[in-house]
């Protein structure tokens, strides 16, 4: 139950990041806080309900979210050698 | 107050500071190193809650590799090191209100929804071998899928970052950035700001 409240304030506390922070790796950053949150809920649900899907399902999610880590920092890596920049302010050309 | 909850309450604190130090600092690098104690702190968090497998695979992975790996991005998209005050946007005051707003809305409803659903833990819960049985029992296929969608990642960030790729002329106008133009560049930075 405690474990749930603290899995949603880290969550809002990620995408809080995401919201405010312009550096693209901070804001990945935040992304895996978000991701971590989202971990704790499946884990401590895992535990309410006694079985271990929770578990499995949060490990798969720690797998993916590896592999996410490795392909966002090839394309912000890409950006970067085109743009000479991280921030995401930059990155703005599909945006219009 | 049991010893498990003020363990808990413990590493919730921890966890919870260091994030929102993540979140807060002027510095690239310290926030990648509070992310590793938010990370610890989570992984001691699984401990509590008998799931020890999650918890070592969540040091490994999380503190181990993806720390280090965005330490390594980092350093190579030249991030300023030291303090720097350009690391925030400027819609500072919305995004405090809509992450309120949010929070308050999971608590809200997790309180609601979960207000007695609760087991006593018990040892043992999810060692690796449970773990491990329980995964090829029930959950063989998105493991196979899982490691397919891994084999994807390998290539696919190799496919990115390789820079001796010859691309066709009608790609887009990044297709001669390859070999680290610094005029080029610039003229793609004079463009997006253009576009801003």
């Amino acid at each position: 139950m405690n474990y749930v409240i603290l899995s949603a304030i880290l969550f809002t506390i990620g995408a809080l990041g995401v919201l405010i922070r312009r550096n693209a790796i901070v804001v990945f950053m935040c992304v895996e806080l978000m991701l971590n949150a989202a971990n704790l809920a499946f884990v401590s649900f895992a535990r309410m309900s006694g079985n271990l899907d929770g578990q499995v399902i949060a490990f798969f999610v720690m797998v993916v979210a590896a592999a996410e880590v490795v392909v966002g920092l090839a394309i912000i890596m890409t950006i970067f050698r085109s743009r000479r920049s991280s921030s995401v302010d930059d990155a703005n050309l599909l945006k219009y | 107050m049991t010893a498990q909850e003020i363990v808990f309450l413990l590493l919730g604190v921890v966890t919870v500071g260091s994030a929102v130090l993540v979140v807060t600092t002027r510095r690239l690098v310290h926030a990648a190193l509070w992310l590793v104690v938010s990370f610890g702190a989570l992984a001691g968090s699984y401990l509590v809650l008998t799931a020890e497998f999650v918890a070592w695979a969540q040091v490994l992975i999380y503190v181990g590799a993806v720390v280090v790996l965005l330490l390594f991005g980092v350093m190579l998209t030249e991030a300023p090191i030291g303090r720097s005050d350009a690391l925030d946007s400027g819609n500072r005051w919305a995004a405090l209100a809509i992450a309120t707003a949010t929070a308050g809305v999971l608590v809200t409803v997790v309180v609601r929804g979960f207000k007695d659903a609760y087991l006593p833990p018990r040892p043992g819960g999810g060692t690796a071998g449970v773990i491990g049985s329980s995964v090829f029992r029930g959950w063989v296929l998105p493991l196979e899928v899982l490691s397919l969608l891994l084999l994807a990642t390998l290539v696919g960030a190799i496919v990115l970052s390789r820079t001796d790729v010859v691309r066709e002329p009608s790609d887009d106008h990044d297709d001669h950035d390859d070999h680290g133009d610094p005029a080029d560049h610039g003229d793609h930075d004079g463009q997006g700001r253009g576009d801003a």
